[in-house]
């Protein structure tokens, strides 16, 4: 398979996160449209790497792993003492710095 | 001229160390030990005055061409083309100086020991007197303008704290102010002085300027570098248009009054002129501009001496007119006569204030002499030193005062400065006159307002510095320059400032200054023995005037109640103080109130408060931005990184 194909489907998994993290309000769904993009990025990273024939982008896609995962802890700590305060996991409740 | 190594200075800045140990030692303990206090300030002063004493013996014992030596201690500053080095020089001029304030200081010192006794803030007292000594010796000992310059404000520091020293006294702390104001604007003139310095030579140094000065200034900026220098001087040395603070500084304790604005502090100005002799040897119009200006305050100053009541108030005006008197030595060439003058001046009213102070001991501060009288029988030590004192001041033959306002006015006629030499012998006239009016009201005749007072004789530790300063007044003189240009003083000042330094002066300056370069003693048509008879008979004619007006001749007291125009003018010291009030006070306040309710609340305020207005319109609509909601947020972050994307691939295409 040629490699643009990958390179197609990671546009299409970015564009999907992205989508999901503008309009989604639960703030686990926005959570995880973070995570397919970061894949997606990932995806093309290694695309990259084999096209280039060198190692860089695996060695990235390695750190975006490892950071990934730390972040996930931070996050899901957040919502889950956000959940705790007001009930609810919709971010759009969670307007604290308003005007 | 100058020695590169200065092994027999190498000791010399205990000088300047033992004043500095004492006033900071005092500034943590002063309060603490209280009694202790002023002998640890004296012991300090004599210990440098013994430094002094071993310095001075081993310059004046090598040859006479070796006696200027330049210590280095660190480099003080280094900027651009400026160099300042914390350096010290001794040479004839800086060590006279020295042995004057560490001499006549510690006598003060041990005076001010029974003056103070008593004081709740003694031991500030003695801190601040040991600080000042410290700051008058840096600044006679400094090597360049801008350490002279640290000194000379550290002095007026000192001024200021001590004229202040009773500030719960409304009247101390406005003198105060104004020493210290008045001072800023004499000290404005200096520094404009220092920078017209460093424009033309490049360094503030003394031996570097005062060397290259022939070829590198003309004679029209030695004239505006002499003329902005004596402004400072005018206001240290309390010269017109600047005297005005010098009277009111006698708020302060008496003891001061005889150390700093009589011996010392107020001579720095001579100091300074007789240090940067080439200066106006090379700019001579200036230094006729200091002559005469001399003059001038000589005289105003003795005209309103006479009509003042306070005792130390006729002292300080005649400490002004003596000022004067040294300012026409210096300006007309004749330095050593004014160093001279200087010196015994420093002996006859350092004595002076001390025995006023003496008196105002005895009489709990009431200074008013037109209700003294008779006190010679109860304070007969103080009455035979102010007698000495007195006989010094009007330069009764063979005092000290009789030989240094001699050579003064010797000089002056030298110059050619007829006028300015009539003028001395009137001022010398005034002087006897004055001198005479408060000797009498305050030690003889009939006993006016004191019986309830019970006055009596100061202490030992009082009387004593007196009595040194007595025998100074009278064989110092004699024993220190008794001859004139051959004098011990002349020949020991002349390398730093005497005639071979005139004499080094190129062709073309001295073309145009025919005085200078010339010795002044022998020029003008009468002989020296006749300008001293003139002078000795209009001193000693003023004295016997006032003798037979105040001891009987004239009832003073019944003329004091319906006084004529003159003796109005006299006593109100000319209006100069409230004419003064009006153009800097009222006018000043005028101009201050008009800034501030007008300038300010308009302009001023306008300009931040509309910053202000500003800020607030436009967060009023700019927080809308901040609606709190995420994903609005994530739709921005969105939006840049878009844009950083397009502009980066634009970039990439093109």
């Amino acid at each position: 398979m040629a490699p643009s194909a990958y390179l197609i489907l990671g546009a299409i998994l970015f564009s999907v996160g992205t989508l999901g993290v503008l309009l989604r309000r639960n703030a686990l769904v926005i959570f995880m449209s973070i995570e397919l993009m970061l894949n997606a990025v990932n995806l093309t990273l290694v695309t990259f790497a084999r096209m280039r024939g060198t190692l860089d982008g695996q060695v990235l896609a390695f750190f975006v792993i490892a950071v990934a995962a730390a972040e996930v802890v931070v996050g899901l700590a957040i919502i889950v003492a956000m959940f705790r305060r007001k009930q609810t996991a919709s971010v759009d409740d969670a307007r604290l710095f308003k005007w | 001229m100058v020695a590169a190594v200065p092994s027999i200075v190498r000791a010399d800045w205990l000088v300047l160390l033992f004043p500095a140990a004492g006033s900071i030692i005092l500034m943590f303990y002063g309060q603490r030990m209280r009694r202790a206090a002023g002998p640890i300030a004296t012991l300090m002063m004599t210990a440098s005055f013994v430094v002094a004493g071993i310095t001075f013996f081993r310059i004046a014992g090598r040859p006479e061409g070796s006696r200027s030596f330049v210590h280095t201690i660190y480099t003080f500053f280094h900027a651009g083309g400026l160099n300042v080095n914390v350096d010290y020089r001794i040479d004839p001029l800086s060590i006279t100086m020295m042995l004057v304030v560490t001499g006549v200081g510690t006598l003060i010192h041990l005076y001010s020991i029974g003056y103070m006794r008593g004081d709740p803030r003694e031991g500030r007292y003695f801190q601040y007197l040991n600080l000042f000594a410290f700051s008058m010796l840096l600044l006679v000992m400094a090597n360049n303008f801008l350490i002279m310059f640290v000194g000379w404000e550290l002095v007026g520091l000192c001024s200021y704290l001590l004229i202040g020293f009773w500030f719960d006294r409304e009247q101390a702390a406005v003198a105060a102010k104004k020493a210290f104001i008045t001072n800023r604007v004499g000290d404005f003139s200096f520094v404009i002085g220092l920078f017209l310095i460093f424009n033309h030579f490049g360094t503030l140094d003394f031996g570097k300027v005062f060397s290259s000065a022939p070829t590198v200034i003309t004679a029209g900026t030695a004239t505006a570098i002499g003329l902005l220098l004596f402004g400072g001087a005018a206001g240290k040395s309390a010269q017109i248009p600047l005297y005005v603070w010098l009277p009111d500084a006698m708020m302060g304790p008496t003891p001061v009054s005889a150390l700093i604005h009589a011996a010392t502090m107020v001579t720095a100005g001579v100091y300074m002129v007789a240090r940067t002799h080439v200066i106006y040897d090379l700019g001579h119009s200036g230094a006729v501009v200091v002559a005469s200006i001399g003059a001038a305050t000589m005289l105003m100053a003795g005209l309103i001496a006479i009509a003042q009541d306070d005792i130390k108030r006729v002292l300080a005006y005649s400490t002004i007119s003596q000022l004067g008197y040294m300012f026409i030595g210096v300006g007309s060439g004749a330095y050593v006569a004014g160093m001279f003058h200087l010196v015994t001046h420093a002996f006859f009213k350092a004595l002076l204030f001390l025995a006023a102070g003496s008196v105002l001991h005895a009489l709990h501060d009431r200074g008013d002499i037109t209700q003294m009288g008779g006190l010679r029988k109860k304070l007969p030590w103080t009455t035979f030193v102010f007698v000495l004192g007195w006989l010094a001041i009007i330069a009764f033959p063979g005092t000290s005062g009789f030989f240094s306002k001699d050579q003064v006015l010797e000089g002056a006629y030298g110059a050619g400065h007829t006028a300015i030499w009539a003028i001395g012998v009137i001022g010398a006239a005034i002087t006897g006159f004055y001198m005479t009016r408060l000797l009498y009201l305050t030690f003889f005749g009939k006993s006016r307002d004191t019986e309830g007072l019970h006055p009596h004789e100061s202490p030992v530790s009082m009387v004593f510095p007196m009595v040194l300063l007595g025998i100074a007044a009278i064989i110092g003189g004699f024993l220190i320059n008794g001859n004139g240009e051959n004098g011990r003083l002349a020949r020991f000042l002349e390398p730093s400032v005497g005639p071979r330094a005139v004499a080094a002066v190129p062709a073309q300056t001295s073309a145009q200054n025919p005085e200078t370069g010339v010795l002044p003693h022998r020029i003008g048509g009468l002989s020296a023995g006749a300008l001293s008879g003139i002078a000795t008979a209009a001193g000693v004619g003023g004295a016997v005037v006032a003798l037979a007006m105040y001891g009987g001749l004239w009832d003073w007291q019944r003329r004091r109640e319906n006084p004529g125009l003159a003796w109005r003018a006299l006593s109100n010291k000319f209006f100069v103080d409230d004419v003064y009030q009006f153009l800097f006070t009222s006018v000043g306040m005028l101009v201050a109130t008009a800034l501030a309710f007008v300038v300010d609340t308009t302009w001023i305020d306008g300009v931040v408060n509309g910053f202000g207005t500003v800020t607030t319109k436009v967060a009023a609509v700019g927080r809308r931005v901040q609606t709190g909601l995420v994903r609005s947020y994530a739709l921005g972050i969105l939006g840049g990184g878009v844009l950083l994307l397009a502009f980066f691939v634009a970039r990439a295409v093109r």
